[in-house]
């Protein structure tokens, strides 16, 4: 297995690249889920530009890994990830929730290349990634499907049916991850109807369960890398992440769930991204 | 018509039959593979069948990953909590993707029975219908049950397959030749058309023939395919016959009878009237005392032709 060190610069660059692309999209856009999406990068830059094995040039090969944003409004997450990637013109990126645009306000798997279910109704996409890890399994493929849950989408009921249909069929080709942000859209998750204990829900329900810093790209690799070692039970991540993460203004303030910068902001957030940008060069 | 078949039993027949040949087919359920038929495919392919437990949400979302992945699945439950409990599954996992899943709704209309309301499905037809991308069929026989499952299990895309528990009599016979979205003229008559599906097919004809006798000549149409609706068939037998009544084991509203209502109204405006339960809940009973008391039965559907047939301009 290749190692992390060396690419924990690149990971993090792309991480930070996805956050730009995040606030223009957004910002052309006029509206969509800013805070969630942000709270994404590193995940997405460790999945995409790591872990996932997907080819742009060959999207449809069937023993592709699979990727299923069950928090669909944090679409611009992956939007910008597929486009960074290769999966379509980055231009496409400005066409954000535009009137014939391949990228809708929440996934569409039929107009957007790269995206493998379409999910908004939120508590959708564990049950479509099971189906998926079922049909490897049927099919003998060696692949990896990974589902992207918010931690507000985790109050679903179908949630915890996926939960013990996943276990039930132990199915190792499995990863959970949840964004634990904190906040959902009428302020703070453990406020609004609380989910925690966490991992240990997805414990009780059968499954192999960590926590790490959903923004530290190590332990987003070592804890993906755990889950391929794991045999006969799903892998749920409880990824510890900040809503807005990577612009101050932004960072742990539910007023950003749904809506896009301004100018204004942009150009603020903008400016401490390549701040950002400039400490990591140092660092190299 | 002696012998009668419930349809949910031809389908339970079909998979099997569809499993031997399409290594693609995986059939899901909820907790219900006796009363839905699919225990003999569990059993004879254990490892492409999958008991949801009771989590018919989850189930559809399954369904849709597996279809994403290349299958055919076939998800079976109630239809009340099928159309009904997993709604928003089936829209937005199923539909919106344009999802090959074919969801079999046993148990559907008010001859369920003895469960009472809460498990009588009288407004699927309504909802499914509303769905783009989906196509609704509900079978009025075994025969035409098994074959229009085989059509539909050939056809990409998201299908609602309408059964029932009852056994119901037979209608077609193999040689029948039964296409999805074309309708089935099963006799010609002048004076009046009724449009049926499912369990009312049988009745109507047997209303066809009572009237028949009274010189009442009708054209009777078996409408298994409510979406897409067949407009050719439709239009033409009521510009020759000038009156309709549907008759369906569903609501009134926005069912069969809805969709015949549109297409008419759209392009050639006839009288109509409707045979089905109206904007009420139903409640405990047999089969037959439901569909008695709810105005289901042959009699009622003579009693709506002439009605029908009163409204008509000179």
């Amino acid at each position: 297995m290749e190692g992390i060190e060396e690419k924990v610069p690149m990971l993090k660059e792309k991480a930070l690249e996805i956050r730009k692309e995040i606030l223009k999209m957004l910002n052309k856009a006029g509206s969509g889920h800013t805070g969630g999406s942000l709270s994404l990068a590193e995940l997405m830059a460790v999945l995409y530009f790591k872990y996932l094995r997907v080819n742009p040039s060959n999207p449809e090969n069937p023993d592709r890994d699979r990727l299923v944003l069950s928090k669909g409004h944090a679409a611009p997450a992956i939007y910008a990830a597929l486009g960074l990637k290769g999966f379509f013109d980055k231009k496409e990126l400005d066409t954000l929730r535009k009137i014939d645009s391949i990228l809708q306000g929440h996934p569409d798997m039929t107009k957007t290349p790269g995206v493998e279910m379409t999910t908004g109704s939120l508590g959708q996409g564990l049950s479509a990634a099971n189906g998926m890890a079922i049909s490897a399994k049927l099919d003998d493929r060696d692949l990896k499907v990974v589902a992207i849950l918010g931690d507000g989408e985790v109050q679903e009921g179908q949630i915890w049916e996926a939960a013990m249909t996943a276990s039930h069929y132990k199915l190792d080709n499995l990863v959970g991850i949840v964004d634990y942000n904190g906040l959902q859209i009428d302020g703070k998750v453990e406020d609004v109807k609380d989910p925690a204990p966490l991992a240990e829900k997805w414990r009780a329900f059968g499954w192999h369960a960590m926590e790490i810093d959903g923004h530290d790209v190590s332990e987003i690799d070592s804890a993906l890398n755990m889950a391929d070692r794991e045999e006969k039970r799903p892998t749920m991540i409880v990824a510890r992440t900040v809503k807005g993460k990577g612009v101050s203004f932004m960072e742990n303030n539910a007023d950003w769930h749904g809506k896009g910068p301004s100018d204004e902001e942009l150009e603020k957030a903008l400016k401490e991204i390549d701040a950002a940008f400039d400490v990591l060069k140092e660092g190299r | 018509m002696t012998e009668k078949i419930a349809t949910r039993k031809a389908y339970g027949e079909v998979l099997l039959e569809l499993g031997e040949k399409h290594e693609d087919i995986v059939v899901l359920d909820a907790d219900l593979s006796k009363s839905t038929k699919t225990a003999d495919f569990a059993k004879t392919y254990p490892g492409r069948f999958f008991n949801m437990g009771v989590s018919e949400a989850d189930m559809m979302g399954t369904a849709a990953g597996l279809a994403a992945s290349g299958k055919t699945a076939f998800a079976s439950t109630f239809a009340v909590f099928a159309a009904g409990r997993a709604y928003d599954q089936i829209r937005n996992s199923i539909c919106y993707p344009r999802q090959n899943v074919k969801i079999a709704a046993t148990h559907s209309g008010i001859t369920v029975g003895e469960d009472g309301a809460s498990h009588q499905m009288l407004e699927d037809i309504a909802l499914m219908r509303a769905l783009p991308n989906m196509t609704v069929i509900c079978p009025s026989d075994a025969i035409s049950t098994k074959k229009l499952i085989k059509l539909a299990a050939k056809e990409h895309g998201p299908y609602y397959i309408r059964l029932g528990r009852p056994g119901v009599p037979v209608i077609y016979d193999d040689n029948d030749d039964i296409q999805i979205g074309k309708a089935k003229l099963l006799k010609e008559g002048n004076d009046i058309t009724i449009i049926a599906c499912g369990h009312q097919v049988a009745p109507a004809l047997e209303a066809s023939e009572k009237l028949s006798g009274e010189g009442v000549s009708c054209d009777v149409i078996d409408l298994h395919t409510i979406k897409p609706v067949d407009e050719k068939l439709i239009l033409e037998s009521a510009k020759k016959t000038g009156a309709v009544v549907t008759c369906e084991e569903h609501s009134i509203i926005g069912g069969l009878g809805g969709a015949v209502a549109e297409c008419l109204s759209e392009n050639h405006p006839v009288p109509i009237k409707k045979v089905g339960v109206n904007d009420t809940f139903g409640e405990s009973g047999t089969g037959e005392e439901l569909l008695k008391k709810y105005g289901l039965t042959s009699q009622d559907i003579e009693k709506k032709v002439k009605e029908a047939i009163g409204l008509k301009a000179d």
